[in-house]
C-alpha cells in the first residue's frame, strides 16, 4: 500500500515534533548539564527534547498507520503577504515613522484577502491610519514620530 | 464574617471611578468581540495587553477579565439573533435560541440568556469568594515538590481534556515549556536558546506569542478558508420574558450554573464543553425532549448559564494556585507576571486589593452587561454586517502597534510574524496551540520548582511520591491519563467536543 506522505497530517506533525526535540537537545549540549541534584542550564531542555523526540516518533508512526490528510488549507498568498507586511512595518517604524509603517502594513494585509477592491482598500488604509494616529499617538501618547525627518 | 468583610473591601476597590471605567471598557470590548466571529477573547486580550502596561495592575486585570466574560454574553446575542455563534461557547445556544427568534421570541431568549448569565456570574463570584481563601491558604504550605506535581497535573489535565489528539496536545505542552526556556536562566544567568540575539535575552513576551499564534495565525487560517457570512436579522420585540418562561428556565439556570462551575475548575475544558453538557442535561431531564431544537427556552437558559459559570470559575485555580486552566487564563497569568506579581497563593495575602477587587469587579461587570446589553443589541447586530475583509487589517494594525510598543522593538514584530506562521502550521497539523500557551507560561516555574525540589532531596526523585500531597497530585495525573486514554471515554469526549463545535 502506497501512502501519500505529502499531505499526511500526523506524519508531518511527528516530523515537526522530532525536529523541535532534536534541535533542543542539540542546542542544549552547549550548556552545562549538571546532575539531577544540581541541574545545570542544559538539564531541563535536554530532558524536554528527549520527551518531545519520543512523542514525535509516536505521532509520526500513527500518521503512517492512519494516513489522515491535512484538512485545514492555507492560502499561499496570505502566508507570504501578511508576515511580509509585518516585517515591513517593523523596518519602517525604525526608519520612516509611524504613518508610512502603518500605511504599508494595512494596505499590505488588506490586499492579502480575496476579491480585493483597490478603492476600498485605499479608503480603509486612510481611515485606519487616521484612527490609529488619533488613538495611539494623540490619545495614548505613544512617543513615535509620525514621519521621520519632518 | 470574613467573607463579607473581604467582599466589601473588594467592592470598595472595584467601585472606584477608574476601576469602574476600565470594567466598562472591558465588558464593552468583550461583547464586541463576542459578537464578531473570527476574533476571540485570547487574541483580543493579547492585543490589548501591551496597552495596559501604563495602567495600574488592578484596573488592567479588571479590564482584561471583563473582556473575557463579556465575550460570553456577546456570543449568545448573535447565536440567538442570526444563528451565528460569535464564540464556540455559544454554539449550542444557536439550536434553540435561533428557533425562538424565528418564532418571534428573540427578546425572551436574549433576556433569559442575560438573566441566566447574570445568575451564574453572581453564584460564581460567591463561590470564588468562598473557596479561594481556604484553597490559597492550603496551597501556601506547598513546597517545591508539591508545586511541581500540581503544575504537572494542571498541564497534563489541560492537554488531555482539550479537544484533539491527546499525544499531540501533550507534545505541544512540551513545545511550550521549551519556548518558555528562551532567555536567561535564573540560576546560572546563562542565556539559553537566544542565538546571540540581544532581544531574546529576556525571553519571548507572552503577548508576542499569543498575538502571533492567536491573532495573526487565526487571520491566516480565516483568509485561507473564506466563508460567506449572511445576516438575517429578526426583529427584537418585547424584551421581557413571560412568567411562564421564567418558571421554565429557573431550574435550567440553576443546573447550568452547577454544570458550568464544575467544568470551570477542571483545567483544559472549554466553556463549549460546559454549555454542551448543560444542554444534554436539560434535554435528558425535560418531560418532553422533542421540544428541544424547536425553541425550548431551557436550551438557551442552561447552556448560557453554564458557559458564563465556567468562564468565571476558571479564575479559581488561576488566582489561588497560579495554574491557568485555559488559554485566556494563561494570558491573565502572563499579565500578572508582567505587572511584577508572582502568581500563586500569596497573591491573595500580598495583593488583597487586586484579588478581591477583581472578584468584586466581575459581579459589577455582570450587572453592567445585564443593563447595557439589551438596549445595545441593535448596535451589536449592525456591527455584524461589517465584512471580515475590513476587520482583519484593523486587527493586524492594532496587534502590530501593541506589540511594537511593548519594548519599542521591531524585533518583537518580526517574532510575531514568525509565530503567526507557526500558528497556521500548527493548525494545519492539528496541533492545538492552547496547550503550548499553558506550557509556555508555566515553563520557568516548572523548571524552577523541579530544580529546587531535587536539590532539597539531594537528587532523589522519590521526593515527588513520598510527600502526601505531591503523591496525590501524581496519582491524579496518572488517573486522568488512564481514564482519558480509555477508548470509550475518548470516544464520548470526542463526540461531546465535535457536537459542540
Amino acid at each position: 500500500m502506497k501512502i501519500e506522505l505529502r499531505s499526511n497530517k500526523d506524519f508531518w506533525a511527528g516530523i515537526m515534533l522530532i525536529a523541535t526535540g532534536a534541535a533542543s537537545i542539540f542546542i542544549a549540549r552547549g550548556y552545562p548539564f549538571g546532575s539531577t541534584m544540581r541541574m545545570g542550564p542544559g538539564y531541563f531542555p535536554s530532558v524536554l527534547g528527549a520527551i518531545l523526540l519520543l512523542f514525535g516518533i509516536y505521532v509520526m508512526i500513527t500518521g503512517l498507520r492512519r494516513g489522515e490528510k491535512i484538512a485545514v488549507r492555507c492560502s499561499l498568498r496570505a502566508l507570504i503577504v501578511l508576515p511580509l507586511s509585518l516585517v515591513a512595518f517593523g523596518v519602517l517604524m525604525t526608519h520612516a515613522g509611524f504613518i508610512p509603517a502603518l500605511v504599508v502594513l494595512i494596505f499590505g494585509s488588506a490586499s492579502a484577502g480575496r476579491d480585493v477592491k483597490f478603492v476600498e482598500v485605499l479608503l480603509l488604509t486612510v481611515i485606519l491610519t487616521g484612527l490609529s494616529v488619533a488613538v495611539f499617538i494623540w490619545g495614548l501618547g505613544l512617543p513615535y514620530p509620525l514621519i521621520k525627518g519632518i | 464574617m470574613d467573607l463579607f468583610n473581604h467582599l466589601i473591601f473588594g467592592f470598595s476597590v472595584a467601585l472606584s471611578l477608574q476601576n469602574l471605567l476600565y470594567c466598562l471598557i472591558g465588558v464593552l470590548v468583550g461583547t464586541l468581540i463576542g459578537v464578531l466571529p473570527g476574533i476571540g477573547p485570547v487574541a483580543t486580550i493579547a492585543m490589548l495587553l501591551p496597552l495596559t502596561f501604563n495602567v495600574p495592575p488592578v484596573a488592567a486585570m479588571i479590564m482584561l477579565a471583563g473582556i473575557y466574560y463579556g465575550a460570553m454574553y456577546g456570543g449568545s446575542t448573535t447565536s440567538i439573533l442570526v444563528n451565528l455563534p460569535g464564540e464556540t461557547a455559544s454554539v449550542v445556544t444557536c439550536i434553540d435560541g435561533y428557533q425562538m427568534a424565528r418564532q418571534g421570541r428573540a427578546g425572551a431568549a436574549l433576556a433569559i440568556a442575560a438573566i441566566g448569565s447574570f445568575f451564574a456570574g453572581t453564584v460564581c463570584t460567591l463561590l470564588i469568594a468562598l473557596f479561594a481563601p481556604p484553597l490559597a491558604e492550603f496551597a501556601l504550605k506547598f513546597s517545591s515538590a508539591e508545586y511541581f506535581s500540581l503544575m504537572l497535573m494542571g498541564l497534563v489535565a489541560a492537554a488531555v481534556l482539550a479537544h484533539g489528539d491527546m499525544v499531540k496536545s501533550l507534545a505541544m505542552v512540551v513545545v511550550g515549556l521549551l519556548l518558555g526556556i528562551v532567555g536567561a536562566d535564573v540560576n546560572s544567568g546563562m542565556k539559553r536558546f537566544a542565538f546571540g540575539i540581544y532581544e531574546l535575552a529576556d525571553g519571548i513576551g507572552v503577548a508576542t506569542i499569543a498575538v502571533g499564534v492567536f491573532a495573526v495565525g487565526e487571520i491566516l487560517s480565516n483568509l485561507s478558508d473564506p466563508e460567506e457570512r449572511q445576516v438575517f436579522t429578526s426583529k427584537v420585540t418585547n424584551l421581557f420574558p413571560t412568567k411562564e418562561d421564567l418558571k421554565q428556565s429557573f431550574g435550567a439556570i440553576v443546573r447550568g450554573t452547577g454544570v458550568g462551575a464544575f467544568f470551570g475548575v477542571l483545567p483544559g475544558t472549554t466553556p463549549a464543553i460546559a454549555s454542551f453538557s448543560s444542554y444534554m442535561v436539560e434535554k435528558k431531564l425535560a418531560k418532553d425532549p422533542s421540544r428541544f431544537g424547536h425553541g425550548a427556552i431551557e436550551g438557551v437558559a442552561g447552556p448560557e448559564s453554564a458557559n458564563n459559570a465556567d468562564a468565571q470559575c476558571k479564575f479559581i485555580p488561576m488566582l489561588t494556585l497560579g495554574i491557568p486552566a485555559s488559554g485566556t487564563m494563561a494570558l491573565m497569568l502572563g499579565a500578572l507576571m508582567i505587572f511584577g506579581i508572582a502568581p500563586g497563593p500569596q497573591v491573595m495575602t500580598e495583593k488583597p486589593d487586586l484579588f478581591w477587587g477583581l472578584i468584586a469587579s466581575m459581579w459589577i461587570g455582570n450587572v453592567m452587561l445585564l443593563v447595557l446589553n439589551l438596549p445595545l443589541i441593535g448596535m451589536w447586530v449592525s456591527l455584524l454586517k461589517l465584512p471580515y475583509r475590513l476587520l482583519f487589517p484593523a486587527i493586524m494594525a492594532f496587534s502590530a502597534i501593541g506589540i511594537y510598543s511593548t519594548n519599542n522593538s521591531s524585533f518583537d514584530v518580526y517574532l510575531m510574524a514568525i509565530f503567526g506562521i507557526l500558528g497556521i502550521v500548527w493548525r494545519m497539523l492539528d496541533c492545538s496551540p492552547v496547550p503550548m500557551m499553558l506550557g509556555f507560561v508555566l515553563g520557568p516555574m516548572v523548571e524552577e520548582n523541579l530544580r529546587r525540589a531535587l536539590q532539597v532531596s539531594r537528587g532523589d526523585p522519590s521526593v515527588f511520591v513520598t510527600r502526601p500531597f505531591s503523591l496525590a497530585f501524581i496519582v491524579a495525573t496518572v488517573l486522568i491519563l488512564i481514564v482519558m486514554a480509555a477508548p470509550a471515554v475518548r470516544k464520548w469526549w470526542g463526540t461531546a467536543e465535535a457536537s459542540s463545535r
